[in-house]
């Protein structure tokens, strides 16, 4: 009888993913588009090798570690709806927590894509598997990511499958089951972005990343781009589906976005100001960063345009007035999420690499490959995210449940 | 192939869970591998280094020289001689005395048949200033000259420390790359997954990867290599020098000490009293790059004027 | 007096516990927020514990003395020989039976090539050069000293490099470091006319981290 329930449930996801408008089939048709081009810049980079890549010696890692320290981000800021959501009771937040998990989910999915295309090897990926390969634990922290990034991940997949299913059976939750678990995922949420920056911070080859700052400002950061891109899809949501967010669940987040906000661009003042006053040779990286050195500046407009949003962004969620007004709200959560993006994407790898440890000034921007394979696992994560949103919102909304299997294919995404 | 696998286990202990899950991470590779032929599943089956027995070494061993002797054409020779007792090896070099002719970098590059193409020195040579010292900001090491050395300037070769606590061993997240009890920090070709976090970590630009598939002239091969050092390597994984370990072990300098033309380059063995390499580090000016970052290298430089 | 120390301590207990109670009987938000103030201390104390710098570093700390080896003794030296130019040596071919001319000047075939730049204003020929015995060079106090040897007189001025060319830490040392290895004679390396040593030709520097162009295969 369990079974045929699990039967119920895997045809319903299946006939709710396949059906949908003509919108749900152009985005999904350009995802896979974007999908199929990003496999083959990958075939390509097997082929060649990463020499595809605009990664050298000097500049070692770079856009995709760069983006997956982005994506890492933004998965852990799926904790700021967990703990309003979860421990407040508070009611405009709650509903719409789950999305948040399944954004973390797609997020860690996109990370571990872009650890895959980033590492030489990825056949030899069992060397990592505890027991089986040799884990260099508890030494190295890519080990940790490692670890943390999969719990995580699972963890998120249980909590999320656990809800989705019992409301589609139509029962209560089992509290003794769940709480735990997402008090579980409040720590892992932090560490899996403290982990990452300690990834960075922890070598003392690269002074740009070795300040105790780094693991803080992680975190502010994410919770200024994870809210972001989620508040952009919950408007979207409201649009598109008959869910029902709240105008001040959206507000909150933005307020608490604004906290975030502020505290990240505080704790980079700080390092501006150690870096500068004392001007050791260690300035040398934000020198290159912010006005370049000789005739390198080519990290320089993202850096001023990543701060520039960041501090416009901080203006707009900051002002009562500006947070409540949907357009400069969005507008605000557009520049915070490119802010954040352009930092962690650009701003804060590769800087920590020029000059490289010899001195040495490699002037790296990502190479077309980079880019198309990057916008494929973007779209995989879309692709992954749609898919769930697509189950998930039926399911929140009762109208895919244990007794009504078949959901009307005019409920849209 | 897997059977053979199980047969030497069990020959030697009962079949652990260890064993079995190996057994198992096999299989699963085998399949999603598919159509792949025996020999290339018993390389990505290969053990780490450390966990091999000798058998599986030998085995490892003979397969990757059929390998080489396919690809050069020429019959390579791969050692995996161990390390001396009572040997903790030592480089000096002598910066009042290199000029910066680069010799070694190429005499390197021969000996280790490093990749002509995508080029990798494990050796870089860097032109400083006089005027400014050991400042690396200011390093140059695209310099050319009619003559070295070049008036006003120093020169600086830089290689693989072989740190006493090397970050780069910290950072591996799969034991690929260790400091051998001779002092040597070593990377297993066969291990390594390419992540780079030793390269990030290494406050030396001593690790190199091969971004392409590595280019050696097949005439120019050094036939004599050994397993942890001087090997062809692959595309997609890290490199470093390893002093000449194929040499050094069989009791011979480094290749960069034998054909430096001035004689800056010293090595030895740090735990005898009487080498070459203590007198100097007792008797000289002797500094060690980025002390403060307390990875203690095993390679120093003085200044025997 | 036992007894009321006890009951002090009994009355304390249970002080203590009603203020347990106390903490307990927050409202659920603080005691939440407690409970992840808690998780999140515990979560960073394992992890600083584990990011201790040397856990799991490979390299360990050795503590070997070494019993004394062997001296490298003199005969595990080898020394090629002299860098003479073709058909100079021995010089007793020529100057064999000739008178010898002491007068600083321009100096004829078949010596015409000699750049004299070794303290030029003190030296001549036969400062180290020895008269008599055309083959040989000699000391400062006259013994007469082996091209093989040229070393010692070398080492009649510049003491502190012989000694650490004794060693191996001035010139060149190949072979073996740990048994036969051969030594370089100062002029080897250093012309003993013009000793200063001669700039080289560096080889090529390495090629520029360029960007790749699309690739060529």
């Amino acid at each position: 009888m369990h079974n045929s329930k699990l039967v119920k449930f895997l045809r319903g996801c299946f006939h709710l993913v396949i059906k949908g408008n003509a919108a749900y089939y152009a985005w999904m048709g350009f995802l896979l588009l974007l999908i199929i081009i990003g496999v083959g810049a990958y075939v390509r980079q097997m082929q060649y090798g990463l020499i595809t890549t605009n990664m050298r010696d000097s500049v070692s890692w770079a856009f995709y570690i760069g983006n997956f320290t982005f994506l890492v981000g933004v998965a852990a800021a799926a904790v700021v709806l967990v703990i309003p959501a979860y421990i407040y009771h508070w009611k405009p937040i709650k509903e719409i927590v789950i999305l948040g998990e399944l954004l973390a989910i797609s997020s860690i999915i996109m990370c571990l894509l872009f650890v895959t295309v980033d590492i030489g090897r990825p056949e030899r990926v069992w060397h990592m598997l505890p027991f089986i390969g040799k884990l260099h634990f508890p030494s190295s922290l890519l080990a940790w990511d490692f670890i943390v990034l999969n719990l995580y991940l699972v963890l998120n997949v249980v909590i999320v499958a656990y809800i989705l299913y019992k409301s589609f059976s139509n029962e209560e939750h089992n509290k003794k089951f769940i709480i735990p678990l997402v008090f579980f995922a409040i720590p892992m949420a932090v560490s899996i972005h403290t982990v990452t920056a300690f990834l960075y911070n922890g070598l003392s080859a690269r002074p740009f990343w070795n300040s105790a700052i780094l693991a803080p400002k992680f975190l502010c950061s994410a919770f200024c781009s994870g809210p972001a891109i989620l508040l952009i899809l919950l408007q979207i949501l409201r649009k598109t589906s008959n869910l029902e967010i709240k105008d001040e669940g959206i507000w909150k987040i933005a307020e608490l976005m604004a906290y975030a906000a502020f505290i990240n661009l505080f704790l980079f003042g700080a390092e501006v100001f150690k870096e500068y006053y004392s001007g050791t040779h260690h300035l040398l990286y934000h020198q290159y960063m912010f006005w370049g050195i000789g005739e390198h500046k080519a990290i320089v407009p993202f850096a001023w345009l990543s701060l520039f949003c960041n501090i416009t962004a901080f203006l707009l969620f900051m002002i009562p007035a500006t947070r409540k007004n949907f357009y400069t709200l969005n507008i605000g959560c557009l520049l915070i999420y490119s802010g954040v993006y352009i930092e962690k994407g650009m701003t804060l790898i590769i800087p920590g690499f020029t000059p490289d440890t010899l001195g040495e000034i490699y002037e790296y921007t990502p190479s077309l490959n980079e880019v198309l394979i990057a916008a494929g696992i973007f779209s995989v994560g879309f692709l992954v995210y749609t898919l769930m949103v697509k189950i998930a919102i039926p399911i929140i909304m009762g109208k895919f449940h244990v007794d009504q299997p078949v959901v009307s294919s005019r409920t849209h995404v | 192939m897997e059977q053979n696998h199980s047969q030497t286990d069990s020959g030697q202990c009962p079949v652990s869970r260890r064993h079995f899950l190996k057994g198992a991470a096999g299989v699963i590779s085998a399949l999603a591998l598919g159509a792949c032929d025996a020999k290339k599943l018993e390389e990505l089956m290969q053990k780490h280094f450390h966990e091999m027995s000798k058998e599986e070494l030998a085995r490892a061993i003979a397969r990757l020289e059929s390998e080489y002797a396919e690809k050069y054409k020429t019959a390579i020779k791969v050692d995996a001689t161990g390390p001396m007792e009572h040997t903790l090896f030592g480089y000096a070099l002598d910066l009042s005395r290199c000029i910066g002719c680069r010799r070694c970098v190429y005499a390197c590059v021969k000996e280790n048949n490093l990749p002509r193409e995508p080029q990798i020195h494990w050796i870089r040579v860097l032109e400083l200033d006089k005027e400014k010292g050991v400042d690396l900001a200011h390093a140059n090491s695209y310099y050319d000259a009619e003559t070295v050395p070049r008036e006003g300037h120093f020169y600086m070769p830089v290689a693989c420390q072989h740190c006493k606590h090397p970050p780069c061993v910290k950072s591996c997240p799969v034991s690929a790359t260790w400091k051998e009890p001779d002092g040597i920090v070593v990377i297993d070709s066969n291990w390594c997954i390419g992540c780079r976090c030793c390269m990030a970590a290494c406050p030396y630009g001593a690790r190199h990867f091969n971004w392409a598939d590595p280019q050696i002239p097949p005439n120019e091969i050094n036939t004599n290599t050994h397993y942890l050092g001087n090997r062809p390597r692959y595309k997609g994984i890290v490199e470093k020098c390893s002093y000449c370990i194929q040499r050094t072990r069989q009791g011979l300098y480094p290749a960069c000490v034998e054909i430096c033309p001035v004689g800056a380059r010293k090595f030895g063995n740090l735990l005898d009293p009487e080498s070459e390499i203590r007198y100097a580090m007792e008797t000289k000016r002797v500094f060690i790059l980025k002390e403060e970052l307390n990875t203690q290298p095993s390679f120093f430089y003085f200044y025997s004027l | 007096m036992r007894l009321s120390f006890s009951r002090e301590l009994l009355i304390s207990i249970a002080n203590k516990e009603s203020a347990c109670c106390r903490i307990f009987s927050m409202n659920r938000q603080d005691q939440v927020i407690t409970l992840i103030v808690i998780l999140l201390v515990i979560t960073f104390t394992c992890l600083s514990f584990f990011l201790f710098p040397n856990i799991g570093n490979t390299a360990e700390e050795k503590t070997i003395i070494l019993p004394k080896l062997h001296k490298a003794a003199e005969e595990n030296i080898a020394v090629p020989p002299p860098p003479f130019s073709e058909d100079i040596f021995p010089c007793s071919d020529c100057h064999g039976g000739r008178a010898t001319n002491p007068q600083r000047r321009k100096l004829d075939e078949p010596h015409d090539n000699i750049v004299f730049e070794h303290d030029a204003q003190h030296r001549w020929c036969l400062d180290c050069h020895n008269a008599t015995d055309r083959d040989k060079l000699h000391l400062a106090n006259g013994t007469l000293v082996d091209f093989k040897e040229s070393y010692i007189l070398c080492g009649q001025c510049h003491g502190d490099k012989l000694r650490d060319w004794k060693v191996g830490v001035h010139g060149k040392r190949m072979g073996s470091w740990n048994g036969k290895k051969t030594y370089l004679l100062c002029v080897h390396c250093h012309n003993p006319h013009s000793p200063r040593f001669k700039p080289l030709q560096p080889l090529p520097p390495p090629v520029h981290l360029n960007k790749p162009k699309i690739l060529s295969h």
